[in-house]
């Protein structure tokens, strides 16, 4: 293996790594009453976000939904920011007045992540419109669920983005559940890609739980956009291991099926891969520690901070 | 108007449509997207506005979209995040109820969600008002746009104001609505409306803008203040005359933009007159003739003189039929009787 490679995978299982671990330590805090606001939990599914975003380039930008935490990670926010915004800080993103659903980071290329289920979809289409007006070689990534799919907003911004060609990609993390309705009984078809047909442009299904399978086909989708060769619907199937919000114990699925996906759980798996591609064990120990320090920072720096200025609630109505 | 300046004829539709060429000849950032705005051989949008600029801009920055008001609605926003200056048009201002979530939950709380990381300068163009054509083509919608922070609310009356407002609104950061009244537009040939008024002024040929956030006394008086926009400022107009034939001398104050509102003016306006009517085309029942009232029942209540008097569409939809449309719409006679029962007392 090239150096280059070794560093790149390394990065990627540093990121998957860091989402899980933070996930999991809000997700501890939270059952302390530690965590303030509302929580919508990314482990499971961080194979799809480290899978896409390091297919990406700095400039490419990405916009995300109501559970954007691995998703900000991944696009390369830093956790202190993110923490800060969880707890309604002035060190948070968006100084505190967004909380957990809306994270934004524009100078990594994380745009408002957005908590109407499928509204972000036209809205990456515009971004990728531009990016196409001005000539630029950037692309523009949707992330969505499998339940955005059924919005009006799926069909419209994708049927726009393929019939003007843009540079977008269309990532649905097929997480089996639309809060806690299960994808049988919301959509007949077994695939979302397959709905790609319909606007003719390629749809692909990957294994969400595979982050070298996902980076691959979002390294062909990204190229085939930023190559002028328009959109790409991406179906991830993929779980989220917790429920659907916070409170949420999710005892509309068995633990059987639990198990079943946690099996396949993308982090050791992604560990095993490294491992044999001989990256000895030692350098993922000293990341994993690093990992547990950065997130036990980020918390106790968001518990720390000041609450914003009352005042702060006028700010940024208007530009 | 600078006194030298070079002017020219103009409609409303035609001085929209100068805004937006002169805005795109010194922006690349500006582009137009919408139904059937650019089709060779088709009509320039629902009321001939973007007429001929597909010919001179090309179809990329004039750019003919499916009927998905919500992909319409949303690109112009992720076109905007991105630095981009889109002009949106909906073919008919009542169809942005099917883009609603991109106005309300996007457009208007972007800027605010990201702390300022992003700015939506985009334009929403919205033809209003009545014109016998049926309830989902006619209502007048301010003040679902008034009661949304982060939106600023255009609703011109005249050519002039229509270009510099919108020349403004293309070069605004914030999302702005401008709504344009079907009435006033001044069509020609085939997209002549029947009962439409159609003013014709003379606008400057060149750049200006008219600041979002001001008001306009288009007629001075002292007795009572008449508080209108777009088609009711005219009909506001022809009440003052009448009721100065009776000795009653209106100010008729055009409302061309709701948010920024320009309370200073109207309290202005009412330290002088001491009585207020509001004539809206709206429906009554929150309507942005409500907002005025309580406003400037809360602020200037000590210089009234008698309630303040709405005169509104009432709550129903629009209806078709001319007999219902007359009896929907506000007229002179409605504004006349309106002021007559607010002029005693004092």
């Amino acid at each position: 293996m090239n150096p280059l490679q070794k560093e790149k995978l390394l990065e990627m299982y540093r990121l998957m790594a860091t989402i899980r671990r933070f996930e999991d330590s809000l997700y501890q805090l939270f059952l302390q009453g530690r965590v303030p606001g509302t929580l919508h939990q990314y482990q499971g599914q961080e194979a799809v976000a480290v899978g896409v975003c390091s297919a990406l380039q700095e400039t490419d930008i990405i916009f995300s939904t109501h559970r954007p935490v691995g998703h900000g990670i991944a696009k390369g926010m830093q956790l202190t920011s993110i923490a800060g915004e969880l707890w309604g800080k002035v060190t948070g993103c968006a100084g505190g007045r967004s909380g957990q659903m809306h994270l934004t980071d524009v100078e990594v290329g994380m745009m408002p992540s957005n908590a109407i289920v499928g509204a972000n979809i036209p809205i990456a289409t515009g971004a990728a419109l531009a990016f196409k007006l001005r000539g630029e070689e950037r692309v523009a990534v949707s992330f969505f669920g499998d339940g955005a799919a059924n919005t009006g907003a799926f069909h419209e911004g994708i049927n726009l983005a393929a019939v003007k060609n843009v540079p977008v990609v269309f990532v649905c993390e097929n997480n089996q559940f639309a809060a806690s309705t299960h994808i049988s009984l919301t959509i007949k078809i077994e695939n979302i890609a397959d709905r790609a047909a319909a606007y003719g442009i390629p749809g692909v299904i990957v294994d969400g739980m595979d982050v070298l399978q996902v980076h691959q086909a979002a390294l062909e989708a990204v190229e085939r956009a930023r190559s002028g060769g328009g959109p790409t619907l991406i179906e991830t199937k993929t779980y989220r291991y917790k429920g659907h919000s916070r409170g949420d114990p999710g005892k509309y699925r068995s633990p059987e099926e639990l198990d079943q996906w946690q099996a396949r759980d993308p982090l050791p798996a992604f560990r095993e891969h490294l491992l044999a591609q001989g990256i000895v064990e030692n350098m993922l120990v000293e990341v994993e520690a690093g990992i547990d320090r950065a997130v036990n920072e980020a918390v106790r720096h968001a518990e720390n901070a000041p609450e914003p200025d009352p005042e702060e609630t006028y700010n940024y109505v208007y530009a | 108007m600078m006194p030298n300046e070079t002017t020219r004829q103009m409609t409303m539709a035609e001085a929209l449509r100068d805004a937006m060429r002169l805005a795109m000849q010194a922006d690349p950032s500006v582009f137009l997207l919408g139904e059937d705005i650019g089709v060779e051989g088709g009509f320039g949008g629902g009321f001939t506005v973007t007429l001929g600029l597909a010919e001179e801009f090309g179809h990329e920055r004039v750019l003919d979209t499916p009927i998905s008001e919500a992909a319409i609605i949303g690109a112009a926003v992720g076109a905007a995040m991105v630095g981009m200056r889109p002009v949106a048009e909906m073919q008919y201002g009542d169809f942005v109820f099917a883009g609603m979530d991109q106005v309300v939950n996007q457009a208007a709380k972007m800027h605010y969600m990201s702390a300022g990381q992003v700015r939506v300068p985009v334009v929403l163009r919205l033809p209003v008002g009545a014109s016998r054509r049926g309830a989902q083509h006619a209502q007048s919608t301010e003040a679902y746009w008034m009661h949304t922070p982060g939106l600023k609310v255009a609703c011109p009356s005249n050519p002039y104001d229509a270009k510099g407002m919108l020349y403004a609104s293309i070069r605004d950061e914030n999302p702005v609505i401008f709504l344009e009244h079907k009435l006033l537009y001044g069509g020609k040939g085939g997209r002549k409306e029947t009962t439409s008024l159609d003013p014709v002024m003379q606008v400057p040929e060149g750049r200006y803008e008219i600041p979002l956030g001001s008001i306009k006394v288009v007629r001075e008086g002292s007795d009572v203040t008449l508080l209108a926009n777009m088609l009711m400022v005219y009909r506001a107009l022809t009440a003052a005359e009448r009721l100065s034939e009776q000795g009653i001398e209106a100010e008729v104050i055009d409302m061309r933009c709701l948010a920024p509102l320009d309370m200073e003016s109207l309290g202005a306006s009412l330290e002088k007159t001491n009585r207020v009517v509001i004539v809206e085309e709206d429906n009554l029942t929150g309507g942005w003739g409500a907002e005025l009232a309580a406003r400037l029942g809360e602020e200037y209540f000590y210089y009234l003189d008698a309630p303040i008097k709405r005169v509104a569409a009432p709550d129903t939809p629009a209806p078709t039929a001319l007999s219902l449309e007359l009896e929907y719409l506000p007229d002179a006679e409605k504004i006349v009787a309106a002021v007559q029962s607010v002029m005693g007392g004092g």
